[in-house]
């Protein structure tokens, strides 16, 4: 009996010691379950591996977030109006919203890609496309804020964007859906031959990251689907997906699943790029949008931009071919050497391959098959690398791992599926929950993927989470892929809905990230550098209120002599150069949102008062042990009365020492 | 029964020895109580980058330069002659240590969470003093313009 007891206890502590102690040695664990929690866990305090920008669809925005643990960071207001953070509401980033189109709150943001030099990821910034209006964003990386919009004239539907060349020389934008060009009055019946795809290629100063059209090519009136460029051996090339080549203008779900193969439109825009240096191309008259973030006036201004070069593909002879691709094709994916172009057919039953060796030795032997609109088809035979056979049911997107094997989401089978390049073999597939769109390998489409983890993005959720009435959270799964065989580790709920998501080392952005604005550095018309500039201003009915913001008062906080029916303008600094004491300040009845303004920025925010009274503005962002006391009063007299005009701090006018 | 005991004894030892986070507080704490003995303020150096100052004649330039950045960095809480957000800074330099003065702008957040004066002061003025990201040039500025700053 005793012996019995004895190695009952030895038991005991042994798995009492295993399950106490933390499980240091993940191997002596083997398959247990909590391994998978373990790869995930980011201790409080500890910082994750990756950045994860992954774009917010329908918001509008683009989400950040922490690979492995899955936690969100930041929603970053790209193609949106965010109230939290004034963004769109605030007079100096309305101007980020306006379009040919006037003030456009909204858009459905898709492609997130980050800057690449010499085809690796520089984290400079990240690009993002907006679908509805076209427009293309760039977000900084230094401060995580959207600093340039333009917008993209004579496309619809910007869906093949926004993906960046191995320098960032550009960033493009391809249509999805053709449109007549220029655009006119004209029946929507006679598309066929009449509507136009047009591809722009948008130069990224590689100094400042400023972005300007370089030119457009009017292509064929096909759908523009997705893009990704050449890279190593194929830079110069970008190539994009083709559906409807039908060229249906009606019930597309049939009528633009007619034709067995599509294309994938190979551009050389290296040729292209030459040909416009030495003058080609024709200047036509536009109207498109060209907004930009001043980081030191802390204001965006927006241009009006009149013209555009547009080159026919015609004009320029061997720039571009058709790759016919099976099935309308969706991703178009290119392999880290750059030899691969990934065509994922939706409705085809495998995954083509082309090989851009055999496609450049196509191109040489003239071995076409006939053409379209005057652009040479490639022979199928003849470029083809390589066919993974009964994949999965409904192929999407392809990532890599850097180590010789791909990443393909199928939609309809619901899975990520890893195959070999070069082989084209199957190893290992994992349900996803459920219908995935994309994946992302952090730095999975570039020429050095980090391929420790990979990110599937779903279209549909249902029963993974607790559901919150008919609309449920959108979500994305995370995978440990350095094994072999892939393992699910991670759900997590993510802003709605993750499209694509772009994935890079903490450590190349991190050390970067500014912490303030510095003071000496604000250029804003109406900053307030220190409390002695604190001020108001009356100009006619418009009133200018230089306040200024630091633990825990505004200066001025008592004003009076503002009458019903002026346009008050508060035009507020924070004073602090300490990282992390963000300000807030809202007023009773303002028609628009908040202030949150950062160290050593200016915000303005316009507030008609309506009624006589005296009204309190607050601190919206808790700043202090003071914070609750952070207020002041405008007082408001009827229009026309004597009560002056004063502001004062303490009972003193401000600015006394 | 004895065995029992022992065995029992183990693991809790064993589950014990697993957190040892504890341990590291204890002895902070006794750090802690150690500085709070009474310290004579003209000896309190405090806590920051600065460890020694040696002054000369007032260098009436480096006054200029002091007074302009007190204006733009510091007047939003600090007045002279009056009592506002924080402590009235005239005859500051008798009061305190340069040291002192030099680790309050630099290194205020440490300064009002382990410095006994300095946590005396977030205690009477609860606005915690601002780190202003000033440079140690710039605080030696801010002191030289103090320096001047004597009660009448």
């Amino acid at each position: 009996m005793k012996t019995i007891f004895k190695s009952l206890i030895a038991i005991t502590i042994t798995s009492l010691f295993f399950i106490g102690c933390g499980n240091n040695d993940s191997k002596q664990n083997g398959a247990l379950s909590s391994n998978a929690a373990e790869k995930v866990y980011v201790a409080p305090g500890e910082h994750d591996e990756f950045y994860a920008f992954i774009s917010g669809g329908f918001s509008g925005q683009l989400a950040v977030y922490g690979l492995p643990s899955g936690r969100l960071f930041k929603v970053i207001p790209v193609f949106s109006v965010d109230a939290e953070k004034a963004y769109g509401f605030n007079e100096e980033t309305k101007p980020m919203l306006n379009t040919s189109h006037g003030f456009v709150p909204w858009d459905d943001s898709h492609h997130p890609d980050i800057s690449q030099t010499a085809g690796e990821l520089d984290g400079r910034w990240v690009f993002i496309n907006g679908n509805n209006t076209p427009r293309i964003a760039k977000i900084d990386l230094t401060t995580f804020e959207t600093t340039e919009i333009i917008e993209i004239p004579n496309s619809a539907g910007n869906h093949s964007s926004s993906f960046v060349t191995e320098n960032t020389e550009y960033v493009v934008a391809g249509t999805r859906f053709s449109v007549p060009y220029p655009q006119r009055d004209m029946p929507i019946n006679e598309y066929k031959g009449n509507f136009k795809g047009a591809l722009t290629f948008i130069s990224v100063d590689p100094k400042d990251g400023a972005m300007d059209i370089k030119f457009q090519l009017m292509m064929p009136g096909f759908n523009y689907d997705l893009s990704h460029p050449g890279r190593g051996k194929s830079h110069g090339w970008f190539f994009f997906t083709t559906y409807n080549t039908e060229e249906a203008n009606s019930l597309l779900e049939v009528n633009a699943s007619q034709n067995d193969k599509d294309f994938i439109a190979a551009i050389n825009w290296k040729k292209i790029e030459e040909y416009v240096n030495k003058g080609g191309g024709k200047k036509a008259p536009t109207n498109y949008a060209h907004n930009v973030y001043d980081e030191h006036t802390h204001t965006a201004t927006s241009t009006m931009k009149k013209e555009v070069l547009i080159v026919n593909p015609m004009d320029v002879p061997g720039a571009i071919y058709f790759l016919p691709t099976p099935k309308s094709p969706h991703g178009c994916d290119v392999d880290p050497s750059g030899e691969y172009i990934i065509g994922s057919g939706k409705l085809a039953a495998e995954l083509t391959a082309h090989s851009f060796t055999k496609m450049l030795a196509a191109i040489e032997g003239k071995k076409f098959d006939g053409e379209a609109y005057g652009i040479p088809i490639l022979k199928y035979e003849d470029i083809l690398g390589g066919v993974v056979k009964q994949p999965g049911l409904g192929p999407l997107h392809t990532e890599f791992d850097g180590k010789g094997n791909a990443y393909t989401t199928f939609f309809i089978s619901s899975e990520v599926v890893k195959w070999k390049l070069g082989t084209w073999e199957v190893i290992d597939r994992k349900p996803t929950y459920y219908s995935v769109g994309h994946l992302m390998i952090p730095g999975g489409n570039s020429r050095k993927p980090f391929g420790k983890y990979v990110l599937a993005m779903n279209k549909i959720t249902k029963d993974r989470y607790l559901p919150t009435g008919p609309e449920v959270t959108q979500s994305a799964q995370l995978y440990d892929i350095t094994g072999e065989k892939m393992e699910l580790l991670l759900d997590f709920p993510t802003i709605g809905e993750p499209h694509y998501a772009a994935g890079i080392p903490a450590s190349i952005i991190k050390e970067r990230s500014k912490k303030i604005y510095k003071l000496e550095d604000n250029k804003h018309k109406y900053v307030a550098k220190s409390e002695a500039d604190s001020k108001v201003v009356r100009n006619g009915n418009e009133v200018h209120i230089y306040m200024t913001m630091i633990r825990s008062h505004f200066s001025p906080d008592n004003i009076e002599g503002v009458q019903v029916g002026d346009k008050v303008y508060f035009h507020v600094t924070n004073l602090e150069q300490d990282y992390d004491v963000p300000h807030g300040i809202a007023i009773i009845g303002a028609n628009t949102s908040e202030l949150l303004i950062m160290p050593g920025q200016t915000e303005t925010f316009i507030w008609e008062p309506k009624q006589v009274g005296v009204w309190p503005f607050y601190c919206t962002d808790f700043c202090s042990a003071l914070h609750q006391e952070m207020q002041g009063y405008v007082r408001v007299s009827p229009k026309g009365s004597k009560v002056p005009l004063t502001f004062t701090l303490d009972g003193d006018p401000v600015g006394a020492k | 029964m004895k065995l029992k005991l022992v065995v029992l004894s183990a693991v809790v030892a064993l589950v014990m020895s697993c957190g040892n986070d504890g341990k590291k507080d204890g002895t902070q704490q006794t750090e802690e109580n150690k500085e709070a003995a009474v310290v004579d303020p003209m000896q309190d150096k405090g806590i920051g980058p600065v460890t020694s100052i040696t002054l000369g004649e007032i260098d009436d330039a480096l006054v200029v330069e002091g007074q302009k950045l007190f204006e733009v960095k510091c007047t939003a809480c600090h007045k002279i002659g009056k009592r506002f957000v924080g402590p009235d800074l005239t005859g500051i330099t008798g009061r305190r240590t340069s040291e002192w003065i030099m680790n309050m702008i630099l290194n205020p957040d440490e300064m009002v969470q382990k410095n006994e004066a300095a946590k005396k002061l977030l205690a009477e003025y609860l606005s915690p003093m601002a780190n202003q990201s000033l440079t140690e040039p710039e605080a030696r500025a801010i002191l030289e313009y103090f320096r001047t700053l004597k009660v009448e």
